[in-house]
């Protein structure tokens, strides 16, 4: 097992650096000034240089990329252009309201999910496996951030009853668990559950279905195994698939969606993005596209990990 | 009837203590404003705020002030420059680029220290001088531009101070209203605090400090921040003038760029004021007893013509065709819901600026075809024009329907309006390379709305030719010898009301000329709770929060 952690860990390095190399070229090649947040179109070319030259954009691209690889091997993703507030502590920040998000939505998407999809497996091809079915569609098809927009009309403007934005009455940096900020995380969490509640519902559909048509199920129950005895086994055999798509789901969610936290004003990394998107502030959107892109090799990894330790069998592959 | 006489006084006793209990409760009960705003952070807070005119009305005029000020107290009158912490200012009759700046007496920073002329001389430093350990390249970009003359100031006294510009400008006193004073002792304070490998790491981390902890002169203090999240400001009590010493207690400004996520914040409660509700919401928005305030803001929304050799807008008939052929009524009452002014100039009627221009813009088709025919296209050979335009933007208002609007409106007048339709930022850089500049795809005229507080911005920028870029945003090259007489005029006229008297002639020659199409000016909607009176919103890209008052 030891050898098969060390194996996975050696190959995402290349992947961490191919992923550096990519963020900091895509920014770079988009069209238009990076310092845009900080010059106005009519400032002077004197003015300009002398920006481009402070911010170090007057330097060729690789001496510019090797800098900024160097720095972020030491924790410092550089200042943001627009603020001027370091940009590792700005991701940061962001980055725990997303997986505060991301960890209420999980539970919320993740719990239905297995639900309907065991309850459509088991009951195959009845009006059961419609309905619940009918359920996993939606959640796949609906847009999550028109759909985010609806519950806030039913639940904020007409019912009154539920925040429509924001993290708590005094923002995520005095959050409590308490209800007074979890009324905040209602409604985007239950709008950024609905695509993997679909997805997982969808994915154990198919697992419960296949394992049940399966020798091993007609065995066990011929040898009078309870239903509760083949239910357990159903779930083993389901698990790795289910936990691995469980685990993309998650990390597609922890990197933040910029539709679902705009809609809600979230101050995720999503919202993040966006503002350094539209503010074109490269070290920002660097910084959180690397973030956002290590958070997911390394969930990537741990769920390979936990597949392997589950399934002994996906260590030799 | 002991016992009813005991419990009578018991319940009298009661409700006394009560209401006694009570009463200081409600007299002193914090009135709190909540304003969601349309920017995605909170604008920086360091003194010279990011985010064009939203920055400077947000963390700029609310935490600092600065030389000299805006007139906000009337939404009928043009909102014209005052004094600030200038109490009066004037142009040396020997040397005009030297100026003496008066400052107010008795106005202290929020952390108490006094506001002089050392403070001013700091804050021009922190973005001329380079070798300053203020000095923030980061503050540089939104302010020198502002103010392209100053090169320095120096200390007379305590109360007086001497600016120096590059060239004769009168100008100036106007565009100081955009370098807000942050306070040198506190900055002091965290600079002698802040680690850093060298100087410039230092500084670096001083203005950061600065910024969550900022101190200016301004009529709000800083009491909280929130990167991304929330600014809380309170009152300043001892502001220095007095009629403009807030009347809410606090303000809580919060970024929710989404235009519903507002509009729904506003609608449940959560928010008192938005800045620029969903269009499509507004009739419910009323309908709900919520108010809506809009004014003609200093802004307009052009195209701006190619003149260079070969470009269909060189011909004047052709430009006033153009001007002539579209129903700006028809687009405020249709396509924008009543939310625009029609523009007949970058200023109008009323504005000291304005002049009096013989090119009446308005909607007569008829006459915009005779031009046409005359300048030899018809139903039979239409002129073709380029457009280069954003699918949005900050001031752009709606560019993609609004110009499809004009599009139809001008194929009547025998123009066939091609669009290239490109992303905001690209197009807003694109506008500094100019029309000559393989950025600008063969297109012969550009949609870069612009505000126009001060004549630099509105004018000059545009119609002198040694503007042209890669200077500044002549991005059509205009030549105008008659233009460029009448810029240096203003620019050397010290006499106020002789220098609004150049500006109108100035304006009015460029209607005449119809040097753009002008379409529109934006009127700044915000909605707001029936708890928030006493609001002015005048015909500025700011507003005076400190008026506001909450039932």
């Amino acid at each position: 097992m030891l050898a098969y952690i060390a194996r996975r860990i050696v190959y995402v390095i290349p992947i961490v650096i191919s992923v550096a190399l990519v963020c900091f070229l895509l920014v770079h090649i988009t069209p238009g000034d990076p310092l845009v947040a900080v010059l106005p179109a009519d400032a002077s070319q004197e003015l300009a240089a002398q920006l481009r030259a402070a911010y170090g954009f007057d330097r060729p691209l690789p001496v510019q990329f090797g800098l900024w690889l160097l720095r972020a091997l030491h924790g410092d993703l550089g200042n943001s252009i627009a603020t001027g507030r370091p940009v590792l502590a700005e991701v940061m920040r962001a980055v725990g309201n997303t997986v505060t998000l991301a960890i209420a939505a999980a539970i919320i998407g993740f719990t239905m999910g297995i639900l309907l999809g065991l309850i459509a497996g088991y009951f195959r091809e009845t009006w059961i496996d419609k309905v619940a079915t009918s359920f996993a569609i939606a959640g796949v098809s609906v847009p999550h951030y028109w759909l985010g927009m609806v519950l806030v009309i039913i639940f904020s403007v007409q019912l009154n009853w539920l925040p429509a934005v924001g993290a708590g009455p005094g923002g995520s940096a005095a959050w409590a668990w308490d209800w007074a900020h979890l009324q905040y995380l209602v409604l985007p969490a239950i709008t950024t559950s609905v695509i993997p509640m679909g997805i997982v519902t969808r994915t154990v559909r198919a697992l419960t279905g296949d394992i049940l048509s399966q020798d091993f199920v007609e065995a066990l129950r011929a040898k009078g195994l309870h239903e509760t005895g083949v239910f357990r086994h159903v779930i083993k055999n389901a698990a790795p698939t289910a936990l691995a798509v469980m685990g993309l789901q998650l990390g597609y969610m922890l990197g933040g969606s910029i539709l679902i936290e705009t809609v809600f004003s979230w101050p995720g990394s999503g919202f993040l993005l966006n503002s350094a998107i539209f503010q074109r502030d490269l070290p920002l959107l660097q910084g959180t596209i690397l973030i956002l892109a290590l958070f997911f090799v390394f969930l990537n990894l741990l769920v390979d990990i936990a597949q392997a330790a589950i399934d002994p069998r996906i260590k030799r592959g | 009837m002991l016992i009813k006489t005991t419990t009578r006084a018991a319940l009298i006793a009661a409700l006394a203590l009560t209401t006694a209990a009570a009463w200081p409760r409600v007299a002193s009960a914090e009135t709190v404003l909540r304003i969601g705003m349309t920017a995605a952070d909170i604008p920086r807070t360091l003194g010279q705020p990011d985010q064009g005119f939203e920055g400077n009305r947000f963390t700029g005029l609310t935490m600092y002030d600065a030389l000299t000020g805006w007139d906000l107290s009337s939404a009928d009158k043009p909102s014209v420059v005052i004094p600030g912490l200038a109490t009066e200012w004037k142009v040396d009759d020997a040397d005009k680029t030297k100026w003496t700046f008066k400052l107010r007496p008795g106005v202290t920073f929020h952390d108490g220290s006094p506001f002089n002329a050392d403070a001013v001389v700091w804050n021009v430093e922190k973005v001329l001088k380079q070798d300053a350990p203020q000095f923030d390249p980061s503050q540089v970009g939104a302010t020198a531009t502002r103010m392209p003359t100053l090169v320095s100031a120096k200390k007379i006294d305590d109360m007086t101070v001497e600016l120096t510009t590059s060239e004769p400008d009168s100008f100036l006193p106007i565009n100081l209203t955009n370098l807000f004073m942050a306070s040198p002792a506190k900055w002091q304070a965290f600079y002698e605090k802040a680690e850093g490998a060298d100087a410039k790491a230092k500084t670096q981390a001083a203005w950061t400090a600065f910024a969550k902890n900022a101190s200016g002169t301004g009529p709000w203090k800083m009491s909280g921040f929130t990167p991304r999240e929330r600014l809380e400001l309170v009152k300043n009590a001892n502001y220095w003038d007095k009629a403009r010493v807030p009347k809410t207690d606090k303000m809580v400004l919060l970024p929710m760029p989404e235009a519903n996520a507002r509009t729904a914040a506003l609608l449940s409660g959560q928010v008192d004021w938005v800045e620029a509700p969903a269009p499509d919401a507004l009739p419910e928005i009323k309908q709900r007893g919520f108010k809506l305030y809009t004014n003609e803001q200093p802004h307009v929304w052009p195209w701006q013509f190619s003149r260079i050799e070969g470009s269909p807008w060189n011909d004047i008939r052709v430009r006033k065709a153009a001007n002539l052929c579209v129903d700006r009524e028809g687009l405020r009452d249709g396509l924008l819901g009543g939310l625009m002014v029609p523009a007949t100039g970058t200023f109008e009627p009323g504005h000291p600026w304005r002049g009096k221009p013989t090119f009446e813009i308005k909607y007569d088709k008829p006459a915009a075809q005779k031009l046409m025919q005359e300048a030899g296209f018809g139903p039979n050979k239409k002129l073709a024009v380029k457009i280069q335009t954003s699918t949005s933007g900050s001031g752009q208002m709606q560019p993609l329907p609004m110009n499809e609007y004009l599009q139809q409106a001008l194929a009547e007048c025998y123009f066939d309006v091609q669009l290239d339709v490109i992303e905001w930022n690209t197009l807003f850089s694109n506008w500094r390379r100019g029309v000559k500049d393989p950025s600008a795809n063969g297109s012969n005229a550009t949609n870069v709305t612009y505000a126009a507080m001060d004549p630099y911005f509105a004018l000059v920028r545009f119609l002198q030719s040694s503007m042209a870029p890669p200077v500044s945003n002549n991005w059509g090259f205009i030549n105008n010898p008659k233009f460029d007489e009448m810029v240096k005029r203003a620019r050397q006229t010290f006499d106020p009301a002789a220098r609004d008297a150049a500006l109108a002639e100035l304006h009015a020659a460029s209607v005449d000329d119809a040097a753009f199409l002008y379409v529109a000016h934006d009127v700044g909607p915000r909605a707001m709770s029936p708890k928030v009176t006493g609001v002015v919103q005048p015909k500025s890209w700011f507003i005076d929060f400190s008026l506001v008052s909450m039932q």
